[in-house]
């Protein structure tokens, strides 16, 4: 088992090797390098057919764009916004499904059961108020702290499946059927048979939420939630507004929450409140958790494994749960800090020195 | 002048009333100290000076402006800037990261930081040493230093010191205290609560000696420092 262990830190010094022969090429070399990367990223619906490699990654069971747009996609973008409230904040949230199941009914009513509003025009509304909602459940829940706003969370999430499950102006327990699509561009048309518009569309998606979420963590904001989630007092002595940069945190949050909801609903065109069970919840953190919270790259990585696993051993029926199961305890194990750590840093890499000449009066 | 003026301040934890009523002042350049043993209630008026604790009835005024209820990061920008007990750093940042985290109200301009840096590694060499190394991974002193540090990257004109020689070799606290009256005589005002009380009296101007939520006696540092009274309480004989 610790051979294991070995290996995957092998891996992750292969990976700074080739971060440092990265860094060593030219600008050109590099720019076709991410093409390269952002276009196999786009094909990867044909991944399956590649020899060796098609045989690791297709899921037995289920088309594969499927997968890929379904449960990939979703668990990436939703890990990713997750990824700011428990990672980035250090806020634990139970009951993220919450904030993906308003994503989804704000387009269901709004494409389909009181308006016909284009699914286009419902998406950014979904947005917006997924992160009105992140602002009301945060604005008196954030004073508390820790365990306390886990159970508060928690029971949010499972107010709004209830809710839904009992108001009929959302369907009740029916759900909500005949969603709008997102508007066919060209020769992309997004219809009920091939998944592969959806995923590519979702695949942008998660590339605007990446630069958005990089240049926030990048900036003031960033570090803002950094201190809170190392100490969140030290953080108030430093003159850091915490409540306010939770809030923040929780509602930039919630926006991508609902965001993965909204292109839930347009791709499968059927919500019923059943799609939003407190299973999913666990399931999101323990993506987050599990690629190494606070670390982008991990918690894509984390919404990667959790989505595909299950898909991968589904011809082990019954026990894919227990493969699954098996694979978190192992990582767990293993990677305390997840698969990717928020950062592996060696000893004293800034020179203190050029910080000291600068200042020469 | 006055800088800072604690009136008849009252603060509870839950039910229990920790402070009960203190009063004290402190003029611009001072070291003043409030001393007294555990659960007398002087971390307690340093978090409500700071703002993290809020104030049940009296008043706090800073520069003759009552900051009462005013909140902690406004306080911090006034220019009242604490270093917590013990290991209030961040653990995860790296040491140069923490001391950036001291230059945050005030954003990050960048000659000035570099200055400013510069003066805290010469105040604390042992940071430059450690300056790329985790927070968290630094020893009991040295995140005192830290502490203390990324407190005066903020500029403060009043430092508010928790138990800086808490945890420290007797080497390490006498050199703390040093560093405590070089930071003073850069036009630092300081208050200082300590349990070490012989040093800390030594080090002040002035001193306030509290006793399970009220101050009992003040007086200079030195006459303290001999008061037969304060002496058989806090200084061993």
């Amino acid at each position: 088992m610790s051979q294991l262990s070995n290996l995957w830190t092998r891996f992750l010094s292969l990976n700074t090797d080739v971060q440092v022969r990265w860094k060593s090429m030219s600008r050109v070399q590099r720019l076709s390098g991410y093409v390269l990367a952002v276009l196999a990223l786009y094909l990867a619906p044909w991944w399956p057919k590649i020899p060796g490699i098609g045989w690791l990654v297709n899921t037995p069971g289920t088309q594969f764009s499927t997968v890929l747009n379904d449960q990939v996609i979703i668990f990436v973008l939703v890990a990713l916004g997750l990824n700011v409230v428990v990672g980035l904040a250090g806020l634990l949230d139970l009951g993220y499904v919450g904030f993906y199941a308003v994503g989804a009914y704000v387009v269901g009513v709004l494409t389909s059961q009181h308006a016909s509003l284009p699914w286009i025009v419902a998406l950014p509304i979904a947005v917006v108020v997924s992160m009105l909602v992140g602002v009301i459940l945060g604005t008196p829940t954030l004073r508390l702290r820790g365990d306390y706003l886990a159970i508060v969370t928690l029971g949010f999430g499972e107010i709004i499946r209830i809710s839904a499950k009992n108001l009929d102006w959302l369907g009740a327990s029916r759900g909500i059927s005949d969603i709008g699509k997102p508007p066919s561009i060209g020769p992309l048309k997004f219809g009920v048979l091939d998944p592969k518009p959806y995923y590519w569309l979702g695949l942008t998606l998660v590339f605007l939420v990446v630069f958005c979420l990089y240049r926030l963590e990048e900036s003031r904001v960033g570090r803002a939630w950094t201190a809170i989630r190392e100490d969140e007092d030290a953080a108030e002595l430093m003159g850091v507004n915490t409540f306010k940069f939770k809030l923040w945190a929780f509602a930039i949050g919630a926006a991508v929450g609902g965001l993965a909801g909204a292109h839930y609903a347009g791709k499968v065109g059927f919500i019923s409140p059943d799609n939003f069970p407190l299973q999913l919840s666990i399931l999101f953190l323990a993506a987050v958790v599990l690629g190494g919270s606070g670390n982008m790259a991990g918690a894509i990585l984390g919404g990667i494994m959790v989505a595909w696993l299950p898909e991968r051993f589904r011809n082990f029926t019954d026990k894919r749960v227990l493969v699954f199961g098996i694979a978190l305890v192992l990582v767990m194990v293993f990677r305390p800090e997840g698969l990717l750590p928020r950062r592996v840093r060696t000893k004293s890499p800034m020179k203190p020195a050029s910080d000291g000449q600068e200042v020469t009066q | 002048m006055t800088l800072l003026e604690v009136r008849d301040l009252h603060v509870f934890y839950g039910r229990i009333e920790a402070i009960k009523g203190v009063s004290f002042t402190l003029n611009e350049g001072e070291i003043v100290t409030l001393i007294g043993a555990n659960g007398a209630g002087k971390t307690t008026t340093l978090r409500t000076i700071s703002g993290v604790r809020t104030v049940a009835e009296g008043s706090i005024f800073f520069e003759g402006e009552d900051i009462t209820k005013m909140a902690p990061h406004d306080r911090v920008k006034r220019g009242i800037c604490q270093a917590p007990e013990g290991r209030g750093i961040f653990p995860g940042m790296t040491v140069r990261e923490n001391l950036d985290m001291g230059t945050y109200v005030r954003g990050d301009k960048g000659p000035q930081k570099a200055k400013d840096l510069e003066h805290v590694m010469h105040l604390f060499p042992r940071l430059r040493e450690r300056i790329g190394q985790m927070g968290g991974t630094l020893s009991g002193g040295e995140q005192q230093m830290l502490a203390i540090g990324r407190a005066l990257m903020s500029k403060p004109r009043l430092l508010l010191l928790d138990e800086p020689s808490m945890g420290l070799a007797p080497m390490l606290i006498a050199q703390i205290f040093t560093i405590i009256k070089e930071i003073n005589a850069d036009g630092i005002s300081v208050l200082l609560v300590e349990q070490n009380a012989t040093q800390a009296l030594k080090t002040a101007h002035r001193g306030y000696v509290l006793e399970t939520g009220y101050v009992v006696k003040t007086g200079a540092g030195s006459d303290l420092l001999v008061d037969p009274a304060v002496r058989a309480a806090y200084l061993g004989g």
